[in-house]
């Protein structure tokens, strides 16, 4: 970005709730069934149904507010958004406008090593519209209403980020905080998490902002990531050709890489919000509030920050592996099973097994070796068993099979040479038949070394002490 | 048969004087004899027979309930599964719909027969049920007449004994003004106290389902059927349903009577008032006392109720879009074409005054002037009642300005259609519980009294009407040509 100028960006961000059925009825929530097969009368907006709120849904909308430090509202009401689509059956959809049910909290997010805090405006509860449909049906289009009426928490952050990079870290840890929380299964690709950005751009050290654009519905982390670098770049070279930024909503475009107006300022909705009369005031009283703070799972940074103190993990790690609560638990499994070796077990986690994982496309919860197997191994490493060369090739073997390290170790006979005496003889073997890097050591190349053990780790098939070989082999070169 | 109330046919039925079939027959055949009345909408008698079979299987069982086998019918407002629900409307007229409205459920769980759908003004919007898609209802008491609406179908069928009793709805008086220009006794419970699941929303925060009867005795039958908690309607109320018949004659000696002072102001008809206070002259002999009242904010009712009834409307009514159900135009250009001719040629006239008022009051920049000072007060309105509604324990007045008005006199001037509902709105606004009793005549033509209770207390205003019933005959006179 040109230097001159500063980015403003607030998200919101639709989280769709993990409720077994929809928000307003007791249809299912289920993604991927056929067309308008989950969809009951309510959700079709049928002459004379009405909407009966789903309790499970503002149990989530207040886990959530209780997350981010948010003010829950005692007293909240559903209000009526009218606009005429095909795909919102009843002409309005159920939401929440003056009295949301979730008001200002935070969350703090780390780009480049700094904490910053992102403040949270507000959340609400709203229902889902359907889906239109225009493949399939000959210049015609159709309407699949499942989707209609799935429960949502619209998030609505301030306009506190300042790059595209911020953005996206307050993306991430939203995303990784609702996976916590257990309200939202965080599912990109069929929609569970979206998110539309607010951007505008002012010259730097300018208290007010400039003229914003929203931009609708991007769904990955990556395109939020350039669709909003992109519409800053747009909005300064307007500025800059000596033009003015129009308040618009625009649309990003993946397969292009831009973004392209949908409708301006003036061609906006006037939705017409009043309160839902089908519909009481959302009471929630300090007891609910009380009941639900008991059951909030320990939060991102909290196990992060404990991660660090209790395990003496680097900052690093510690995040990585809360990123997700099943890979906290994992390694936390992974710790207790091994008799406390954090560290090694950090250090497996992060690097083999999630780098596995990744290669393999799966998630920690669908990795083949289980925490206590990897923990077997673990033990193994600690207690000198086996060299940390020959723990890579039990892990292989962990990976693609279902024998226990021991099984593996006992099998194909890796057990690490603690012999003394055997090294012994294989390292004066070693010397003697290799003159010139013992020479050129002995003449202060330090780096001969490293082919001198090469050549005995060969000889005791990786079976000896690396450190044990290193130590008697100077001890040797020396005199 | 057609002139017994609820507790003689019921008896009947169990004697077995007559059969449900025989008794649904009788009713099939005056309906038929009287379709010039345009009373009905769509009668089932196919389905209404088999029901009735059912019924004499039930009765001879020997549990069933009091409307077993007993014909009922309701007003078109209520989905009924697999009969065409239609709310008077062009847009309607291809619907059924695929489930049964709460209410309907619930007579159909007591083995009453559906002899079929009643009439009504468009989405229950109008004081004179011509602004049905099906044509005006004719009063039976002067068949150049009209018989009041919304539930003007049902007002009609109930004083022509087409029907023995049957289904209202009242949002601003539906209910209470058809039931006083037929002469039939029409009660609107509170706000909350029977389900809306499925009747067909007009102003969801003013509606409410009641019955029409010929008596306060058959009402209560009915009522008790009617009412009831629904987890399926969140505006219904969770408390529990009393025995309205237990206390229909309990006695009214220090009855307090309150007479609200603006529903007697000098703008009252003097016919119309005479005939009010004959009638209230009734109570005081029946041990009653009266006291005058002050209700300062009910002249503020009836625009009130026009910016909230046609703003929740304007709402309510988008689904009427042309694209899942109802009306479509014929070959649609685009979407808003097909918008905009699926819903224009298919609403009424009075239905797209209301949906335009409402959308109109609605819209950014003039919300705050007119929705929230309606709802602000209607909140004024509410606590005018429950001041008076301390000191007495009923209000009474009359229910309209005037008798039964001409077909057509009142249609050029929406203004003066409006103002037929001046005595009933303020109720709807205030949630609470009210009813229309047969109180006299006026050049033949019926009068309704007006009584009006506190929350719940409908079984107060039960008690009420049937003592009067006892010691007058208004509710007995039948419509000439009807006998």
């Amino acid at each position: 970005m040109n230097s001159q100028w500063e980015a403003v960006i607030g998200l919101e961000i639709h989280t769709q709730l993990s409720t077994k059925s929809k928000i307003f009825s007791g249809a299912a929530t289920a993604y991927g069934a056929e067309p308008n097969t989950q969809a009951c009368a309510v959700d079709l907006g049928l002459p004379g149904v009405l909407p009966v709120l789903n309790r499970d849904a503002v149990r989530k909308a207040v886990t959530f507010g209780l997350a981010i430090d948010a003010e829950i509202a005692p007293h909240s009401v559903f209000a009526r958004k009218n606009y005429f689509y095909p795909d919102l059956p009843k002409g309005y959809q159920i939401s929440q406008f003056e009295l949301p049910i979730v008001g200002n909290g935070h969350l703090d997010i780390d780009v480049d090593g700094e904490t910053k805090r992102i403040g949270i405006t507000r959340a609400h509860l709203e229902e889902d519209a359907g889906k239109s449909l225009h493949e399939d049906f000959h210049g015609l289009t159709g309407i699949d209403l499942n989707r209609a009426g799935t429960p949502l928490l619209e998030i609505v952050s301030e306009p506190d980020m300042r790059s595209a990079k911020e953005a996206v870290a307050y993306m991430r840890k939203l995303h990784e905080l609702v996976r916590y929380l257990e309200i939202c299964d965080g599912n990109m690709q069929e929609g569970s998490f979206r998110c539309d950005a607010n951007v505008s751009v002012r010259p730097k050290g300018q208290k007010e902002f400039g003229t914003r654009a929203e931009i609708k519905n991007i769904n990955s982390f990556k395109f939020v990531e350039k669709a909003i670098n992109h519409e800053i770049e747009r909005q300064i070279d307007v500025i800059e050709s000596g033009n003015k930024v129009v308040q618009e909503t625009r649309l990003y475009d993946a397969n292009k890489d831009e973004t392209r107006s949908m409708r301006s300022k003036e061609e906006a909705n006037d939705y017409r919000y009043f309160p839902d009369p089908d519909l009481l005031p959302v009471l929630i009283e300090e007891s609910l509030k009380n009941e639900i703070r008991a059951t909030l799972p320990e939060l991102p940074d909290a196990k992060k920050q404990r991660f660090i103190d209790q395990y003496h993990l680097d900052n690093e790690s510690a995040t990585t592996l809360t990123s997700s609560r099943e890979l906290a638990d994992f390694y936390e499994t992974v710790v207790k099973a091994s008799g406390g070796e954090a560290k090694l077990a950090s250090n497996w986690l992060t690097g083999d097994v999630l780098g596995a994982l990744n290669k393999a496309g799966l998630e920690i919860g669908a990795c083949p070796v289980s925490a206590e197997r990897l923990a077997g191994l673990i033990k193994r490493i600690a207690d000198n068993t086996i060299s940390g060369k020959t723990a890579k090739q039990v892990f292989d073997k962990l990976w693609n099979g279902s024998d226990s390290a021991d099984e593996i170790i006992e099998k194909e006979g890796l057990v690490q040479i603690t012999d003394t005496g055997a090294i012994e003889a294989i390292v004066d073997k070693v010397i003697a038949a290799n003159p010139v890097p013992v020479e050129q050591y002995r003449t202060g190349k330090d780096k001969a070394l490293m082919a001198l053990v090469g050549q005995i780790m060969k000889e005791t098939q990786g079976k000896a002490n690396p450190g044990e070989v290193n130590k008697m082999l100077i001890a040797k070169l020396k005199n | 048969m057609h002139k017994k109330t609820l507790g003689e046919l019921a008896a009947g039925l169990r004697s077995k004087e007559f059969s449900s079939v025989e008794l649904t027959q009788h009713f099939l055949d005056r309906i038929k004899q009287h379709q010039d009345l345009n009373a009905f909408i769509t009668v089932s008698a196919d389905s209404a027979l088999q029901q009735a079979q059912a019924a004499c299987q039930l009765l001879a069982a020997g549990n069933a309930g009091p409307l077993a086998g007993i014909p009922i019918a309701q007003k078109d407002i209520f989905c009924t599964l697999g009969t065409k629900t239609s709310c008077g409307s062009k847009m309607l007229d291809n619907f059924i719909a695929p489930y049964d409205a709460t209410v309907v459920e619930h007579f159909n769980r007591a083995g009453a027969v559906m002899l079929g759908k009643l009439n009504m003004d468009e989405f229950a919007m109008g004081s004179s049920n011509e602004n049905s898609f099906y044509g005006p209802v004719r009063n039976p008491w002067a068949t150049d007449c009209v018989p009041g609406g919304s539930s003007g179908g049902s007002a009609a069928a109930v004083a022509a004994r087409l029907a023995p009793a049957v289904t209202g709805t009242d949002t601003g008086g539906s209910i209470r003004q058809p039931a006083a220009l037929c002469g039939v006794t029409g009660l609107k419970p509170t706000y909350g106290r029977v389900s809306r699941y499925g009747m067909i929303a007009y102003a969801s925060s003013l509606d409410q389902g009641g019955p029409m009867a010929r008596s306060a005795a058959d009402a209560a039958l009915l009522l008790q059927t009617m009412a009831g908690f629904d987890p399926k309607d969140s505006t219904s109320v969770d408390q529990a349903v009393p025995d309205y018949s237990a206390g229909l004659n309990d006695s009214l000696q220090g009855l307090k009577i309150g007479l609200p002072k603006q529903f007697f102001s000098t703008e009252l008809d003097s016919q119309m008032a005479a005939t009010i206070q004959a009638a209230i002259a009734e109570y005081q002999k029946l041990g009653a006392e009266v006291k005058e009242v002050d209700m300062p904010n009910l002249n503020l009712a009836i625009p009130a109720y026009y910016v909230i009834a046609s703003a929740e409307c304007s709402s309510n009514l988008s689904r009427y879009d042309g694209v899942r159900f109802g009306y479509r135009c014929q070959n649609p250009e685009d979407l808003t074409d097909l918008y905009t001719r699926s819903r224009g040629e298919a609403f009424g006239a009075e239905v797209k005054r209301r949906i335009l008022m409402g959308t109109y009051a609605l819209s950014a920049g003039y919300y705050d002037a007119y929705y929230l000072k309606a709802q602000q007060v209607r909140r004024l309105i509410s606590e005018d009642f429950k001041r008076a509604l301390s000191e007495v324990d009923v209000l009474m007045g009359p229910v309209t300005p005037s008798t039964a008005f001409k077909i057509g006199e009142k249609t050029s001037d929406p203004i003066q259609m409006y103002l037929e509902d001046i005595y009933t709105i303020a109720i709807n606004l205030a949630g609470l519980p009210a009813m229309s009793i047969p109180a006299g005549f006026i050049d033949g033509k019926p009068v309704g009294l007006h009584v009006i209770g506190n929350y719940f207390s409908e079984a107060k205003l039960l008690n009420v009407g049937h003592r009067y019933q006892q010691v007058t005959d208004w509710h007995l006179q039948i419509p000439k040509g009807f006998e």
